[in-house]
């Protein structure tokens, strides 16, 4: 009930979930199934979302392959994080993985599987049985093509629990009232170019990455972190930013990721001299070491000249041996990716890669509810009341300083369904709407009015309409490219502090020009050029948090290497960092190292 | 030293109160490796931002950015430059109504895919574990469930061109059959049901272009044929 009247068309709904990739698909079930009014909003029809690309497997300790529990499970995905996850949340999700898994099976998903009729598991980084012991078997598989399989799954369990869907609209803000409480987003609808008003008594971000802050990604064009940028304009923090993983096989220059499971069927990394360098970098797991540790590997081999190609800025993943069958049978994806962008069929020939962003282990800082949660003076971690957040722009924080393969997959259908139940509870303990605050949408339809700026010199020279349009001085595209390079080449595997701090100067630079960006395209309708703007006011700050974030954290931890500090530094550095946008305000806060039920798995040191 | 490359893209803006037409396109750009989609991303962010398309994944798997290349429905992401002819003619996919230059309506096509409830059907209790499923009964799902709803074949149908209300086209016939070969599935009857229906399944004569385009190689017209054997098996 809201007596405020807006400016803009509102639709109500008992929850809203910001987008319809895996995690929001998840909750959305749960919400639908349990018969609330939910809407999902999604900038993409749901199945094109980044889900969808994940290839190798979702990981639970199923025992189908080689004996396995989810303590061992635990055990690894502590010890990936370089001890800086969460092990209460670590404990949840690795011990609801297997039902998550089963749960997912029955739904439909077309698991690949064993002889015996149970669900095919591969060995995937960083597994290990007895705590640290020999190579476990635990990753979850539908050929290489997992993520294709669990998002197409979801969608349509979720077609048939009738989820309202707002497929391409873009969400803008947040609105949040005077007392903290989230209470809907805006959105605008892509093909009209209208903005509307979702009111929503809780609201879930599930927006996914934001690899598109760096040049090379192994991401899809729509990984903006929108949901990121939301959070910050509502004042909000973004907790561990300086941690994104750089996954060790991704095609060089083009992006696209070959799977971990290519390592996981046998495959194995050679340089130049045809060597099995990881035989010296991780004597026990070699290739299926965490991919942290692998990356870095790699970019020392390419650093010790032996990269291969023309520029030696590459490795090559081979995977011949195996044999052609088991090639198209278990890996047909990575080999239509290898052929179609590599030119290369792995089935006769090693493929090139290289290291490449693929993951932000960091973002909204959430507990394992989904509940996303800030310092307020009463303690470090107080829930924003009605707001959510799973999944890649979510914190929990599960991956720590260096993520697990197929841990991202069961990270969103764990959190999803945890978060999809406690907004039912939420729901049911507030069953009436707060009021909406007067200034609800002013926000929004600032930032929309902003970018319908023309140059003012431009109106009376404007060309026809079969000539170039020529924008402004600064354009959307060139300032994008140019954030994309500076963090490229100051926030890559390596760091230092000259280089960081070179880093967040050009970056400074190019925020200070974003105001003189204007656009070209004015059309309301299906204005994609309006929308990047927009991508790009989420993607600006999230890079400036990773920078930022970076160069205050003097010591080395999982995806976060500094050169000036190599060591990990449990005595100052065991702790989370909080980003503000306000002045660049950085806070910090304990990492909870105490589990649910177990014993802490303390700190030690890692090596594979 | 990148080679100029020409391009005609189709534009139309509604809103613009003009006619859809041709648009020529020149470029300096370096074709070797790269795809139709990296061509229309250098378009729009050097020459014209206000040239419009849809694109997610850039590697083949999202199906977001499904149009027509010199006559051919094709992915714009996996589309080589290299050996097209030019003037590189893009436009929007066939019989869907245009939203915008590139982008078309695609609700009739999900409706189709609604229509044929893409969803497991098992009324069994769940058990504790996964229900097991053999590798053989596994691969009966294999060019099935890899559909990646891009709507190449769909909009090359001369079928649905005639028929798009009520012929379902091949890709959801396609998602039709892969409920229908999983071992898991209990609603074969109820599938077939519906899908007997001299437009929805019988419309398709076998005409192939779905096998021809899909990007990702799958059989659409193989899976009618299984539908229809079924209905043949069962009316006896």
């Amino acid at each position: 009930m809201s007596a405020v009247k807006t400016s803009i068309p509102k639709r109500t709904f008992d929850a809203v979930i910001v987008g319809g990739g895996g995690a929001g698909l998840r909750a959305a079930l749960q919400l639908a199934q349990a018969n609330f009014k939910v809407a999902l909003i999604s900038k993409v029809f749901p199945t094109r979302s980044h889900t969808v690309s994940a290839q190798g497997g979702i990981t639970a300790a199923l025992a189908n392959v080689s004996d396995d529990n989810w303590h061992w499970h635990m055990y690894d995905t502590v010890k990936g994080s370089d001890y800086l996850g969460d092990q209460d949340a670590i404990e949840f999700m690795c011990r609801n993985a297997a039902a998550a898994v089963y749960e997912l099976e029955h739904m439909g998903l077309p698991f690949s599987r064993l002889d015996n009729g149970k669900i095919y598991q591969r060995p995937f980084g960083g597994q290990s049985q007895n705590y640290g012991g020999e190579q476990a078997i635990r990753t979850c598989a539908a050929a290489d093509r997992t993520g294709h399989a669990l998002l197409h799954t979801l969608y349509q369990r979720n077609i048939a629990a009738r989820t309202q869907f707002f497929d391409e609209f873009f969400a803008l803000d947040l609105i949040r009232d005077q007392d903290g409480y989230v209470l809907g987003v805006t959105a605008l609808e892509i093909e009209t170019g209208e903005p509307w008003l979702f009111e929503a008594r809780a609201t879930l971000l599930a927006t996914g990455g934001a690899c598109r802050i760096f040049r090379h990604s192994t991401n899809a064009h729509i990984n903006t972190g929108d949901g990121l940028g939301m959070v910050l304009r509502a004042g909000l923090p973004l907790e561990d930013m300086e941690f994104w993983q750089f996954h060790p096989t991704g095609i060089p220059e083009i992006g696209s990721l070959i799977t971990e499971g290519v390592r996981g069927e046998g495959g194995y990394l050679i340089n130049k001299d045809g060597e099995r360098f990881m035989q010296r970098y991780a004597p026990n797991a070699q290739d299926l070491a965490s991919r942290d540790v692998v990356s870095r590997a790699i970019a020392q081999e390419l650093l010790a000249g032996r990269g291969c190609g023309e520029h030696g800025d590459f490795v090559y993943l081979k995977i011949d041996h195996i044999g052609a069958d088991k090639i198209k049978e278990r890996l047909p994806g990575i080999r239509e990716l290898s052929m179609q962008f590599a030119g290369v069929d792995p089935c006769v020939a090693p493929m090139p890669v290289t290291p490449t962003a693929h993951y932000m282990m960091g973002g909204i800082p959430s507990n394992m509810h989904g509940q996303v949660v800030t310092p307020v003076r009463t303690g470090p971690e107080e829930a924003v009341p009605g707001l959510y957040a799973v999944g890649e722009c979510a914190c929990v924080s599960v991956h720590g300083a260096n993520r697990l393969g197929g841990n991202s997959l069961l990270d969103l259908v764990v959190f999803g369904r945890a978060a999809g139940i406690h907004m039912i509870e939420t729901l049911r303990e507030n069953p009436i709407a707060r009021p909406l605050p007067e200034d609800a949408v002013e926000t929004s339809l600032a930032r929309l009015a902003r970018w319908d700026k023309r140059k003012p010199e431009r109106k009376t020279e404007r060309k026809p309409e079969h000539e170039p349009q020529k924008t402004g001085t600064e354009t959307v595209a060139g300032l994008r490219a140019e954030m994309q390079q500076i963090m490229q080449a100051h926030c890559g595997v390596y760091r230092n502090e000259a280089l960081l701090k070179a880093g967040l100067e050009k970056l400074s630079a190019v925020e200070a020009r974003l105001p003189d960006a204007t656009l070209s395209d004015h059309s309301k309708m299906f204005n994609t050029a309006r929308l990047e703007a927009l991508e790009l006011e989420n993607l600006l700050p999230i890079a400036r948090a990773t920078l930022v974030s970076a160069l205050a954290r003097t010591e080395s931890r999982g995806a976060h290497s500094r050169e000036d500090h190599p060591e990990r530094d449990d005595e100052h550095w065991l702790r989370h960092s909080l980003y503000f946008r306000e002045r660049d305000q950085l806070d910090y806060k304990p990492v909870r190292l105490k589990p649910l039920t177990v014993k802490t798995f303390q700190p030690k040191e890692r090596t594979y | 030293m990148p080679a100029q490359m020409r391009f005609r893209v189709y534009r139309y803006d509604p809103e613009s109160g003009a006619k859809p037409w041709m648009r020529d396109y020149a470029i300096e750009f370096e074709p070797k490796g790269k795809k139709v989609l990296d061509a229309l991303i250098a378009i729009k962010d050097t020459l014209d931002e206000s040239l419009s398309f849809r694109r997610s994944c850039r590697e083949g798997v999202c199906g977001s950015d499904g149009v027509n290349v010199n006559g051919r429905n094709v992915l714009a992401c996996v589309t080589p430059l290299e050996g097209l002819a030019q003037p590189i003619e893009i436009r929007p996919l066939p019989r869907l109504g245009v939203v915008r230059d590139l982008i078309v309506d695609m609700e009739q096509f999900y409706r189709h895919y609604r229509a044929v409830k893409p969803y497991l059907v098992n009324l069994d209790p769940e058990p504790e574990n996964e229900r097991p499923q053999s590798p053989a009964e596994r691969a009966e799902l294999d060019g099935l469930w890899e559909c990646i709803l891009c709507g190449c074949c769909t909009t090359s149908c001369p079928s649905f061109w005639w028929n798009p209300d009520k012929f379902l086209g091949p890709a959801a016939l396609l998602q039709g059959y892969r409920f229908i070969a999983d071992s898991r599935d209990q609603a074969t009857d109820e599938r077939l049901d519906f899908l007997e229906d001299p437009y929805r399944l019988f419309r398709c004569h076998g005409i192939m272009n779905c096998v021809e385009v899909c990007p990702k190689g799958l059989n659409p017209t193989a899976a009618i044929g299984k539908i229809k054997s079924l209905l043949v098996k069962r009316a006896f």
